[in-house]
C-alpha cells in the first residue's frame, strides 16, 4: 500500500514536471520576443522599461537550462509570475477568484451526480419504453453544450418567469442557474455510464444469485448492483476535472460570474500569458490530486485490487 | 441484435442536411446571412424571417443555414487532426519497442492532465483566435486521448488468438501487422471517433462563444450565441434557434456514431 | 399416495416470438432428486429459473399447473416470490466466481439468506454463517467468511454458493450447472455435497448438460432438446437402456465411455488406422518459470506421426505453457523442442517461419481464433499463401479442406459470426490443416463445445489424422475426452509429468496417487 501511494506520487510529480516542462516552452517558442510575449504580444506595445525589466526578471539573458531551471523553481516556490493585466501575482489573482470557482464546481458535481444516480436506479432494466424515455433525456442533456443550455434556462426562469437572477455571485439564487447549466449536461453523460453499467451488472449470475436469495428489488440495486455501477464512473476523474473546469469556464462568462474560469478568459483575450499558464499549472495540479484521490477510493470501493498492487 | 430504428434514420436524415447546408448553403435558405438591414432589428419569427432577425436584422435561420460549414468543420477537422497524430503516436507506442511506448505514453499522461478546453485556449493564447486555429487548438487538445485509445486498441489485438495464430502459420510479422493488426485496431478508433465530432464541435462553438474562434460578422452557430446572450431578454428566438442546430447535430452525431459501434461489435442485423 | 414436492404440468416459457420451453411436465418427490439434462439452448435452465419466479424480463409463462408443495407459484405476486426464494427454494447457480457478488465477503452472502429468511440477529447470525461453511467442508470457516471470492478456490466458491442456498433449510434445492466450471476431483466432492442434501430429505433439482455428472446423484432423469422432454425415467433405466435416439446419441457422445477408434456421433465407419511413423516431436528436459514462479519442469515427450499424445491435468498444471514451448512461440528456460530433429533455439527468423508450417495449433476459444472481419475464404486462403500454395489453385484447395472437415464450399463467405462453435472448429481444423503440417496442437479443442458437437469434432479429429497422418499433441483438462482421443498420455501436476504411459494403461492401472484419484473421480454411467 505505502509502495502504491510512493508511486502514485512520483507519477503525479512527473505529469506536474512535464505540465511546467511544457509552460515553459509555450512562454519561450512563442514567435517573437519572450519578454514582449510576457506582457502580452508585440500589440500590448510595452515601454522599454518594463521589457527590461521583465528580462531581468525572467532572467531572459541568460543560457537556456539557466532559465529553464529558473523556471521551475519559481513555480516550486509558488511564484508564477506577475499578471501583466492586473499588475497583481499571479497567485494572488487566482486566489482572490478560487472560492467562487470551487462553489460553482462543487454544487454542480453533487447536483450532477445525484440526477445520475436518482435516474439510473429508478430506470435501468425496467420496461422498454422507460429506459428509451431515459436514454432520451440523457441523449438530449448530454448532447446540449453549457453555453446553449444556459441561455435557454435564462430566458425561462430569469426573463420568462423572473424567478432567478441572471447574473452575480452572491447568496444561493445566483448559483442555482449556473450550476444546473454545468450540472445538467455532466448528468446526462454520467447518467448514460451508470445506466449502461448498472444494466450489465443487473445481468450477472450474482445478481440472479442474490434474488434467489429472496431480496427485494431495491436492496439487490442498492445494495449489490450500485456498488459495481459507479466503479466506471470513478475511473472517469479526467472527464470530471475536465467538465467542471472546462465548463466554469463557460459558465462564469455567460452568467457574469466571479472566477477562474472568467480571469482566464480575460487573461487569453488580453495575452496575458503568465496568468493562462498559472491557471492551466493549476488545473494540472487538481487533475493530479483528484487521481491520487481517485485511486486510493477505488482501492477501498473495489478491495480486489488490493493484492493486485 | 438491433435493427436500425426511425431514430437512427432520423439522425441520417439531419445529417444529409447538414451536409447539404455546408456544401450548397444558398439551396436551403435563399436570404443573405450578411445583410444587414436596420429596420428589421430583433424581428420574432414571420413568414419573411421563419427564425426572426438578429440586432443587425439578418435573417437568423440563413446564418445557422450559412453557419453549417464552419461548425462542422470545427467537430470533423478537429477530430481529423486527432485521428492522424494520435493515431500515428498510438500505434507507434503500441508496435514500438519499451522505451519509444514509455516516452509517448508519458507524454500523453501529461497532456491529459489538461483539461481540453484549457489546452485549447493556451493554444488560442499562442497562436491567436480564428477559424483555423480553434480547429488546431481542439484537434490539439484531443491527440492524447486518441493515442491512448489506439495503443490500448494495438495492444489488445496483438495479444489475440488470431494474431497468435496468424504468426503460428508462420506469416512474416510485418504481414501480421498489416493485415490483421492494423485494421483491427483502427477500426474500433474510427467509429468512437464519429461521436468524438459531436464534442469537438461543442468545444470548437465554446471557443466561439468566448469570443475566441470564429470572428464577426462571418456566421458560426457559437459566435452567434455568444452576441445573442446579449439580448437574452428581448429576443428568445436568437438565442434559441443556434443552439438547437449546435444540440441537434451533436444528438444525430453521436446516435449514427453509437449505431456504428454496435455493428462494428457485431450486435446489429445490418 | 404423498403429494409431490414440485408439480410442473404443460410448461411453456416464450421470449418474444421465440418460444424456449414448449409445455414439459414433471414431478419431484420429497427426497427425490431429478436431473434436468440437456444442451445449450435447450431450454433447461429457463426451466429452472422459472421455478423461483427468475425467468427474466420480458418472458412470457403459462402452464397447467407450477406448484411448489401445494402451493400455486403462478398465482405469487413479488413479495410472495421472496418468502419462497431462498426461503423455501434454494438456488444454486454454476460458477461461483459469477454467482457470488466479487466485491462482498462470501460471509455476508449467505448472512444475507439468514437475515431476510430467519430471526437470527448480530452475532447468532455470525455464529450461523461459520456452521453452514464448515457443515459443507469448508475449512477454518470463520476466516473463510471474511474473505472475497477471488480469495477462495473454484471449490469453496462452490461450497459457499451452496451455503448460502441451504442456509435457510430449504425444502428444495435447485442447483443449476454446479460443477461445470470446477476441476475433476473438485467436481467429485460437490457432487458428494449435494448427494448429502437428498439424504437429509431434501429435494433436489440438478441441472446438467453432462449425463455421466448426474449418474451418480439423481434418482431420475429427464432428457430436455430444443425445449421438450424427450424421454424421462428412472436414472438406470433412461441411461441403460434409452429409448429415445436423442437420448442414444448423447450417451454415444461421452468420450469416457468410449476408447480411441470407436465412433461417438453417428457417422460412416472410419478408414483403418495407419501405424504410428517417424518422430515428429521431441521435447528434452523443457522447464519454463514466469517471475520465479515455476510453470512447467523437465517434462519430456516424443510424438509420432499418426500418433497422439495426450495431456492432461487440472488448471495450473502446466500444460498450456507446454503447448505454446512446443509451437515455439515461448522459448524455455531450459531444455528443447525439436520439430523434425530441427530445435527452435538454433533457427533464425525465416527459419522458424519456414518450421512454423509443421506445426499448427487449434484454440480452445472457437471465436477469438479467426480475425473478425475475415470470410472462411480469406482464413483459408491466408493459411494456403503461407504454405506456398500458387493463387490460382487456392480457392479449389479451400474447398477440399472444407469437404475434409465436413463443411461444404456454401460456407466459404461466412464470417465467423455467422457460424456456429462447431462449425468454426472445423474451420479452424481446416486452417491447421492447409499447410499440410505434420502436428497439430490441440489445446482444448472441445472444452467450449456442447457434448454432441463435442463428439463429432473428435470423430472429426480421428478421421482426418487416419486420411493425413498428422500427429496430435492434445491438451486437456477433461480425462473423458483424453481417454478417448489419444494413444499415449502425460498426466501434468505442478508443472511436472507425474505419469506418463499408454492411454489404457494409465487409465486402468494408474501407478501414481495423483493419477489414480483424477481417473477415481471421472463421472461414469456405471457409478449408478
Amino acid at each position: 500500500m505505502i509502495r502504491f501511494i510512493a508511486w502514485r506520487l512520483l507519477a503525479g510529480a512527473g505529469v506536474l514536471w512535464g505540465a511546467a516542462t511544457l509552460t515553459f516552452l509555450v512562454l519561450h517558442f512563442t514567435p517573437g520576443d519572450p519578454a514582449e510575449a510576457v506582457v502580452g504580444g508585440e500589440g500590448a506595445a510595452p515601454t522599454p522599461e518594463v521589457l527590461a525589466q521583465i528580462t531581468a526578471e525572467y532572467g531572459l539573458d541568460r543560457p537556456w537550462y539557466e532559465q529553464y531551471a529558473g523556471h521551475l523553481w519559481r513555480i516550486v516556490r509558488g511564484d508564477f509570475g506577475t499578471s501583466y493585466r492586473l499588475h497583481t501575482p499571479v497567485t494572488q489573482a487566482i486566489g482572490e477568484q478560487a472560492w467562487a470557482t470551487m462553489e460553482l464546481a462543487l454544487a454542480a458535481a453533487v447536483t450532477g451526480l445525484v440526477l445520475a444516480v436518482a435516474v439510473a436506479l429508478a430506470t435501468a432494466g425496467r420496461r422498454r419504453w422507460i429506459r428509451g424515455l431515459a436514454a432520451g433525456a440523457e441523449l438530449l442533456v448530454a448532447s446540449t453544450p453549457a453555453f446553449w443550455l444556459g441561455i435557454v434556462l435564462l430566458t425561462v426562469f430569469s426573463f420568462g418567469l423572473r424567478l432567478l437572477p441572471a447574473t452575480g455571485s452572491h447568496g444561493l439564487a445566483s448559483l442555482v442557474l449556473p450550476a444546473l447549466a454545468l450540472a445538467l449536461p455532466i448528468a446526462g453523460v454520467l447518467g448514460h455510464v451508470l445506466r449502461e453499467a448498472l444494466e450489465e451488472v443487473l445481468d450477472e449470475p450474482f445478481i440472479v444469485s442474490a434474488r434467489s436469495r429472496g431480496l427485494a428489488d431495491t436492496t439487490v440495486r442498492v445494495r449489490h448492483a450500485l456498488r459495481h455501477a459507479l466503479l466506471p464512473l470513478v475511473t472517469m476523474s479526467g472527464y470530471w476535472v475536465g467538465a467542471l473546469l472546462g465548463g466554469a469556464v463557460i459558465t462564469e462568462t455567460l452568467f457574469t460570474r466571479q472566477g477562474i474560469g472568467r480571469l482566464l478568459v480575460a487573461a487569453v483575450n488580453a495575452k496575458d500569458l503568465p496568468v493562462v499558464l498559472g491557471v492551466v499549472l493549476l488545473s494540472a495540479l487538481v487533475y493530479v490530486l483528484v487521481n491520487l484521490v481517485v485511486d486510493l477510493l477505488y482501492r477501498v470501493v473495489d478491495p480486489r485490487l488490493k493484492e493486485a498492487a | 441484435m438491433k435493427r436500425p430504428g426511425p431514430g437512427l434514420w432520423l439522425a441520417v436524415a439531419v445529417l444529409a442536411v447538414l451536409v447539404l447546408a455546408a456544401v450548397a448553403p444558398h439551396l436551403l435558405s435563399a436570404q443573405d446571412p450578411l445583410a444587414v438591414d436596420s429596420a428589421q432589428t430583433l424581428r420574432p419569427p414571420s413568414a419573411a424571417h421563419p427564425l426572426g432577425t438578429d440586432e443587425n436584422g439578418r435573417d437568423v435561420l440563413a446564418r445557422i443555414v450559412y453557419g453549417t460549414r464552419t461548425s462542422l468543420l470545427l467537430g470533423f477537422g478537429a477530430i481529423a487532426i486527432a485521428l492522424v497524430f494520435g493515431g500515428l503516436l498510438g500505434l507507434a507506442a503500441g508496435l514500438g519497442n519499451r522505451v519509444v511506448e514509455n516516452v509517448i505514453m508519458r507524454l500523453s499522461d501529461i497532456g491529459l492532465a489538461f483539461p481540453e478546453l484549457l489546452l485549447a485556449l493556451v493554444v488560442i493564447t499562442v497562436a491567436g483566435g480564428g477559424t483555423a486555429n480553434a480547429v488546431l487548438a481542439i484537434g490539439v487538445a484531443n491527440i492524447p486521448g486518441y493515442a491512448r485509445l489506439v495503443r490500448a486498441q494495438t495492444l489488445a489485438v496483438r495479444r489475440s488468438s488470431y494474431v497468435e495464430a496468424a504468426h503460428a502459420l508462420g506469416l512474416p510479422g510485418r504481414r501480421v501487422i498489416l493485415r490483421h493488426v492494423l485494421p483491427n485496431a483502427v477500426k474500433p478508433v474510427l467509429v468512437l471517433a464519429t461521436i468524438g465530432v459531436g464534442t469537438a464541435l461543442v468545444a470548437g462553438s465554446a471557443l466561439s462563444f468566448l469570443g475566441l474562434g470564429t470572428p464577426p460578422p462571418e456566421p458560426e452557430w457559437g459566435s452567434m450565441l455568444s452576441t445573442a446572450r446579449n439580448f437574452i431578454s428581448r429576443a428568445w428566438w436568437y438565442g434559441v434557434f443556434p443552439g438547437a442546430a449546435i444540440t441537434l447535430t451533436v444528438i444525430s452525431v453521436t446516435v449514427v456514431g453509437r449505431a456504428l459501434r454496435l455493428r462494428s461489435e457485431g450486435r446489429t442485423s445490418w | 399416495m404423498v403429494k409431490p414436492m414440485v408439480t410442473v404440468e404443460n410448461l411453456r416459457v416464450a421470449f418474444g416470438a421465440a418460444e424456449v420451453v414448449r409445455g414439459i411436465s414433471f414431478e419431484i418427490a420429497r427426497g427425490e432428486c431429478l436431473a434436468l439434462v440437456g444442451e445449450s439452448g435447450s431450454g433447461k435452465s429457463v426451466t429452472a429459473r422459472t421455478l423461483v419466479g427468475l425467468t427474466g424480463g420480458g418472458a412470457r409463462i403459462a402452464a397447467g399447473e407450477l406448484a411448489f408443495d401445494g402451493q400455486d407459484l403462478t398465482a405469487l405476486r413479488e413479495r410472495g416470490w421472496r418468502k419462497v426464494r431462498g426461503g423455501r427454494i434454494g438456488f444454486v447457480l454454476q460458477d461461483a466466481l459469477v454467482s457470488l457478488d466479487p466485491l462482498r465477503p462470501v460471509g455476508k452472502e449467505i448472512a444475507e439468506v439468514l437475515a431476510t429468511h430467519t430471526g437470527l440477529t448480530g452475532a447468532a447470525r455470525r455464529a450461523r454463517v461459520a456452521e453452514l461453511l464448515a457443515s459443507v467442508g469448508v475449512p477454518e470457516p470463520e476466516l473463510r467468511a471474511g474473505q472475497l471470492p477471488h480469495e477462495l478456490s473454484g471449490g469453496l466458491r462452490q461450497r459457499a454458493l451452496i451455503a448460502a442456498a441451504i442456509a435457510a433449510d430449504p425444502e428444495l434445492v435447485i442447483a443449476d450447472e454446479p460443477t461445470t466450471a470446477l476441476d475433476v476431483t473438485v467436481q467429485a466432492q460437490v457432487l458428494d455435497l449435494l448427494a448429502e442434501l437428498k439424504s437429509r430429505d431434501r429435494s433436489l433439482l440438478v441441472i446438467s448438460h453432462d449425463l455421466a455428472v448426474v449418474a451418480r446423484l439423481a434418482d431420475r432423469v429427464a432428457v430436455m432438446k430444443d425445449g421438450v422432454i424427450v424421454e424421462q425415467g428412472p436414472t438406470g433405466r433412461v441411461l441403460g437402456a434409452p429409448e429415445h435416439d436423442y437420448t442414444k446419441q448423447l450417451l454415444r457422445a461421452i468420450p469416457a465411455e468410449h476408447t480411441k477408434g470407436t465412433r461417438l456421433s453417428a457417422t460412416a465407419p472410419a478408414p483403418p488406422r495407419r501405424p504410428p511413423g517417424e518422430v515428429v516431436v521431441r521435447a528434452q528436459g523443457i522447464g519454463k518459470s514466469f517471475g520465479g514462479r515455476i510453470a512447467v519442469q523437465d517434462v519430456s515427450f516424443t510424438l509420432r506421426a499418426a500418433e497422439t499424445v495426450g495431456i492432461v491435468g487440472e488448471s495450473g498444471s502446466g500444460k498450456t505453457t507446454t503447448a505454446r514451448i512446443a509451437l515455439g512461440l515461448s522459448a524455455p528456460d531450459t531444455g528443447s523442442v525439436e520439430v523434425h530433429g530441427q530445435s527452435w533455439a538454433g533457427l533464425d527468423r525465416a527459419a522458424r517461419r519456414r518450421l512454423r508450417r509443421d506445426i499448427q495449433t487449434v484454440y480452445q476459444d472457437t471465436l477469438a481464433a479467426f480475425d473478425p472481419r475475415y470470410t472462411v475464404a480469406k482464413v483459408l486462403a491466408e493459411a494456403l499463401s503461407v504454405a506456398g500454395v500458387p493463387r490460382r489453385s487456392r480457392r479449389e484447395r479451400s474447398v477440399e479442406l472444407l469437404e475434409l472437415v465436413g463443411l461444404s464450399p456454401e460456407h466459404l463467405s461466412r464470417r465467423p459470426l455467422q457460424l456456429s462453435g462447431g462449425q468454426r472448429q472445423r474451420v479452424a481444423i481446416a486452417r491447421a490443416l492447409a499447410p499440410e503440417p505434420a502436428v497439430i496442437v490441440c489445446d482444448e479443442p472441445v472444452s467450449a463445445l456442447d457434448v454432441s458437437v463435442q463428439a463429432q469434432v473428435l470423430d472429426l479429429l480421428e478421421d482426418v489424422q487416419r486420411e493425413t497422418g498428422v500427429a496430435y499433441l492434445f491438451i486437456s483438462h477433461d480425462l473423458g475426452v483424453v481417454h478417448h482421443a489419444c494413444d499415449r498420455v502425460l498426466v501434468m501436476k505442478d508443472g511436472r509429468v507425474v505419469e506418463e504411459g499408454p492411454v489404457e494403461e494409465v487409465f486402468r492401472t494408474p501407478a501414481h496417487p495423483y493419477t489414480r484419484e483424477l481417473v477415481a473421480a471421472i463421472p461414469r454411467l456405471t457409478a449408478v
